[in-house]
C-alpha cells in the first residue's frame, strides 16, 4: 500500500509517466468499475483540468482506511488497529491534498495545523472520561464551524475550488452544494455548542421551551431551503445577500433547535449532531469532488444517525417527538402534587456490605449518578472485593445510560474493569430472577418498571432491567427527593426487597469496601 | 468527476456506513463518535485548497485566512479525536481470570 501510495506520488510529480500509467489504468479498470463505481476515465474537472487517476485513487484510499477503522471497533481486540488505518487515512487524504496543489504560504499551513495540533492533543491527553459528551459535543462544533469556513472561502474564492463554468460563474449544482454544506455546518456548530453548554452544566439541561417554537423553525427551515433553491438560479452578481442569509439562519435554527431539548435526550442530540457534522463533510466532498470527504461524510452520516436511532429505540421514543423536545418538562410539574410518602427502607454500608458477602451473584447497574460522583474506582474496588469472596459480579449497562451512547462503557473501562464483565441490556436482563443482588448506582429510569406497566407513565415502552426480579436490590441515590429525569416516581424505592443506600455514590461505595 | 459519479460513490458509502457501524459492538459506541469525529475532519482537505489558493482571485485573500483557520480548527479535531480514541481503546482490557 505504501509502495503504491509513493509511486502515485510520484506519478504527479513526473507528468509524463502519470499520463502512461493512466493510460494502462484505464485498459484493466472497465472490469472493475462496474462494481466499485470508481470513475476511472480521468473525467474532466469542472475547471477543465483533467484529474489525475492516481490523485483520485489516493483519495480513495484515504476513504477506504477510514472504514476499515469503523470496522475495527467491531471488537475491542481490532479496535486500535482500526484507530491506526483512520489517522493512516487522514495522513493520506492531508499530504496528498499539499502535494497536488500549488502551495502559496507553506509555513502558514504548517504553522495553522501545530497550532490546532497541540490544542486538540493536549485537550485530548487531558480530558476526563466522565467530560466525554462535552468534549465530543465540542468537537462536532469545530467539524461544522471547519465546514462553514471552507464553503464561505469557496465562494469567495471559487476558481482555487475548480467549481467556475465557461463564463465564470459558479456551476448551479455546486451552489446547491455550497448551500447546503454551510447550512449543515452552520447547524451543526450552533446546536453542538448549545448540546456543549448543557452538558458542560453551563446552561440549565431543563428544556427552554419558546412559545410558537414549531412554527418559527418550520418556517426558518422553509426559508433556508428556498433560499438554497433561489441561489442556485439567480445569477452570480448579487447573490451574496442571500448567501450571508443562508448562513445566519442556519446558526439561527441550531440554536433553536437544540434550546428546547432536556438533558434526558442528550445522548440522541450529541448522535444527531455527529450525524449533521458527516452530512456537511460530504456536502463539500461534493463540492470538491473528492472521494475521501464523500466516503467519510457517508459514514459519519450514517453512523450518527443509527446511534440516534439505537438511543431512540432504547427509550421508547420516536426521533420526531425527541426533536419536537421539551421531554422532563411537563411531567415533571404534573408530579410535584402527587407525590405521596409512602414507607420505604434505609439501608448503610455495613448491611450491604454483609448482604452482598453473602450472596452467590451480583449485578450492578450505573447510570450517570456515577460518572457524576466519578464514583467508577471505589465501584471497581468494590466489586473487585466481592469476586475476592467467590461472588459472581457482573455489571449491566442500558443504552441510554450516561449522557452519550457507550458512556458506562468507557468509564468503566477506565476504572480498570474487564470488558467481559460488561452487558448489554438484553444480554443479561433474564439474568435477574437468579441474582441475589442488585446494586443500582446512579441510575433510575432505566430500572423503573412502570415502563413495563404503567400505560400512563412517559417512559411506557422503554426497554428496563427487571431489576425487581432480584433477591435483593440496593439503591444507590443522594436523596428521596429527586426523581430520575423523566420525572418519573419509580416503585422499586418502595419494595420490601429493596434498601436505599442514601449518600454520595463514592462515598458510600468507598465505605462499603471499608466494611468488607 | 460528473456528479453522477460521486452521487454513487456517496449512495454506496451510505451502505457501507449501515452495515459497518451496525457491527460495532455497543460497548465502543463512545470510540465510535469520538473517531467518525475525527473522521470527519476531513474537511480539512478543502480548508487547505483554500489556504494554499492564497490571493489569486478577488476573494483570494479572505479565502485564505478563512482556510487557516478553518485548518486549525480541523487539526484541533483530527489530534484530539485520533489521540482520545486511542486513549479510550487503551483502557479497554481483557483481564487474567483468576
Amino acid at each position: 500500500m505504501g509502495a503504491s501510495f509513493d509511486r502515485a506520488l510520484a506519478s504527479v510529480r513526473r507528468p509524463s509517466r502519470a499520463i502512461t500509467s493512466g493510460r494502462r489504468f484505464r485498459k484493466w479498470a472497465p472490469a472493475f468499475a462496474g462494481a466499485l463505481l470508481l470513475p476511472v476515465t480521468p473525467a474532466l474537472a469542472a475547471s477543465g483540468e483533467p484529474v489525475n487517476p492516481w490523485v483520485a485513487a489516493a483519495y480513495l484510499i484515504a476513504g477506504v482506511l477510514f472504514i476499515l477503522a469503523l470496522r475495527g471497533l467491531s471488537s475491542p481486540e481490532s479496535s486500535r488497529r482500526g484507530n491506526r488505518f483512520g489517522m493512516l487515512g487522514m495522513l493520506i487524504a492531508v499530504v496528498t491534498t499539499l502535494w497536488t496543489h500549488s502551495i502559496a504560504s507553506l509555513p502558514e499551513i504548517a504553522g495553522a495545523i501545530a497550532i490546532g495540533g497541540a490544542i486538540g492533543f493536549i485537550t485530548a491527553r487531558r480530558i476526563a472520561m466522565t467530560d466525554m459528551p462535552q468534549l465530543v459535543a465540542a468537537f462536532h462544533s469545530l467539524v461544522g464551524m471547519a465546514a462553514v469556513l471552507v464553503g464561505i472561502a469557496a465562494y469567495l474564492n471559487p476558481g482555487a475550488f475548480g467549481i467556475l463554468d465557461a463564463t465564470g460563474e459558479i456551476l448551479t449544482v455546486s451552489r446547491v452544494e455550497l448551500g447546503l454544506g454551510v447550512a449543515i455546518g452552520a447547524i451543526t456548530f450552533s446546536g453542538s455548542v448549545i448540546a456543549f453548554l448543557k452538558l458542560n452544566g453551563n446552561m440549565s439541561g431543563a428544556p427552554i421551551m419558546l412559545p410558537l417554537r414549531h412554527v418559527i423553525n418550520l418556517g426558518v427551515l422553509g426559508a433556508i431551503i428556498g433560499l438554497t433553491a433561489y441561489f442556485a438560479i439567480a445569477p452570480t452578481v448579487g447573490t451574496g445577500a442571500i448567501f450571508w442569509t443562508i448562513v445566519g439562519l442556519s446558526f439561527l435554527i441550531g440554536f433553536l433547535l437544540i434550546i428546547p431539548i432536556g438533558g434526558a435526550d442528550m445522548p440522541v442530540v450529541v448522535s444527531m449532531l455527529n450525524s449533521y457534522s458527516g452530512w456537511a463533510a460530504a456536502a463539500m466532498g461534493f463540492t470538491l469532488g473528492n472521494t475521501a470527504m464523500i466516503i467519510t461524510g457517508a459514514l459519519v452520516g450514517s453512523s450518527g444517525a443509527i446511534l440516534s436511532y439505537i438511543m431512540c429505540k432504547a427509550m421508547n421514543r420516536s426521533f420526531i417527538s425527541v426533536i419536537a423536545g421539551g421531554f422532563g418538562a411537563e411531567a415533571a410539574s404534573s408530579d410535584g402534587a402527587a407525590k405521596i410518602d409512602r414507607p420505604w427502607k434505609r439501608g448503610s454500608a455495613e448491611d450491604a456490605a454483609y448482604m452482598m458477602k453473602q450472596a452467590e451473584s451480583v449485578i450492578i447497574i450505573p447510570g450517570y449518578g456515577m460518572a457524576v460522583a466519578q464514583a467508577q474506582h471505589a465501584l471497581r474496588e468494590m466489586g473487585d472485593m466481592l469476586k475476592e469472596q467467590g461472588v459472581s459480579v457482573k455489571y449491566a449497562i442500558h443504552p441510554v445510560a450516561g449522557r452519550m451512547p457507550g458512556h458506562m462503557n468507557v468509564l468503566l473501562a477506565e476504572a480498570n474493569v474487564s470488558y467481559d464483565e460488561v452487558f448489554e441490556l438484553e444480554d443479561i436482563n433474564s439474568e435477574f430472577a437468579q441474582a441475589d443482588v442488585a446494586f443500582i448506582i446512579g441510575a433510575n429510569d432505566v430500572v423503573n418498571p412502570a415502563a413495563k406497566t404503567d400505560k400512563g407513565s412517559p417512559i411506557y415502552g422503554m426497554p428496563v432491567f427487571d431489576v425487581e426480579k432480584a433477591k435483593t436490590i440496593f439503591f444507590v441515590k443522594r436523596s428521596m427527593g429527586g426523581v430520575g429525569y423523566a420525572g418519573v416516581d419509580n416503585e422499586v424505592f418502595y419494595m420490601d426487597q429493596t434498601m436505599m443506600l442514601l449518600s454520595d455514590a463514592k462515598k458510600m461505595c468507598e465505605e462499603i469496601v471499608k466494611a468488607l | 468527476m460528473d456528479f453522477i459519479s460521486i452521487l454513487s460513490i456517496f449512495v454506496m458509502a451510505c451502505f457501507v456506513g449501515y452495515y459497518v457501524v451496525w457491527s460495532v459492538t455497543p460497548a465502543l459506541h463512545t470510540p465510535l463518535m469520538a473517531v467518525t469525529n475525527a473522521i470527519s475532519s476531513v474537511i480539512i482537505v478543502g480548508a487547505l485548497i483554500a489556504a494554499a489558493a492564497g490571493s489569486q482571485a478577488d476573494g483570494g485573500q479572505t479565502a485564505k485566512w478563512l482556510g487557516l483557520v478553518g485548518v486549525v480548527l480541523a487539526s484541533v479535531n483530527i489530534f484530539g479525536g485520533f489521540a482520545v480514541t486511542e486513549r479510550m481503546l487503551a483502557m479497554y482490557k481483557k483481564k487474567e481470570r483468576k
